[in-house]
């Protein structure tokens, strides 16, 4: 998994019939530390992130295919978790 | 997935078995801002309704090929579906976006 933060959304009319009803976020990747590390991805968003939390990003295709069901789903990036906080 | 803007098309003359009648589209990536990252490629269109101009969000590799009906299909790169809008959260000591999102 990434770590990311959420950095905005975007809302999308046409698009394929397995992201109907779905959530997409951008995200900005972060370095060990929480900070920006460079790149942002868009995710389909499971678990209600808001604006600006930390998130866990699972980035591989078979596992968002099983978290959000379907075998012909063009996902690889799925939110998973958000993250309180970091342990110095 | 990652965003990108549909600069053309490409027309192909011959193309591999499950290709026939995809459109191909020249996308380049774009960062969140939608300024412009990396290098342009070329994109099977899942939607089959991208335009030139256009801003869409695309995905790489395998997942690229499920886009298409049958998703058995030699495609690295295709367009998943078209933005409507893109909104940037703007968090405190970050500075604003210049010019903004679309």
């Amino acid at each position: 998994m990434i770590f990311a933060r959420v950095a905005g959304r975007i809302t999308s009319t046409i698009h394929h019939p397995g992201l109907e009803g779905r959530s997409l976020l951008i995200l900005d990747k972060l370095d060990r530390g929480g900070r920006p590390a460079g790149g942002s991805l868009i995710a389909v968003d499971t678990v209600g992130a808001g604006p600006g939390e930390m998130v866990l990003v699972l980035d591989e295709g078979n596992g968002a295919r099983q978290i959000l069901g379907g075998t012909d789903l063009p996902v690889r990036s799925v939110v998973v978790g958000i993250v309180d906080y970091l342990p110095d | 997935m990652f965003l990108g803007r549909v600069m053309g098309r490409v027309v192909p003359a011959v193309v591999c078995e499950g290709l026939q009648g995809v459109p191909l589209l020249w996308v380049q990536p774009l960062d969140k801002n939608s300024r412009p990252e990396g290098r342009p490629m070329v994109c099977a269109d899942g939607t089959r309704m991208a335009g030139p101009g256009e801003i869409v969000y695309w995905e790489a590799s395998r997942e690229a090929a499920l886009t298409l009906t049958p998703s058995f299909v030699p495609v690295d790169h295709a367009v998943v579906g078209i933005v409507d809008t893109i909104q940037l959260d703007e968090l405190p000591g970050q500075e604003p976006v210049p010019g903004g999102a679309p």
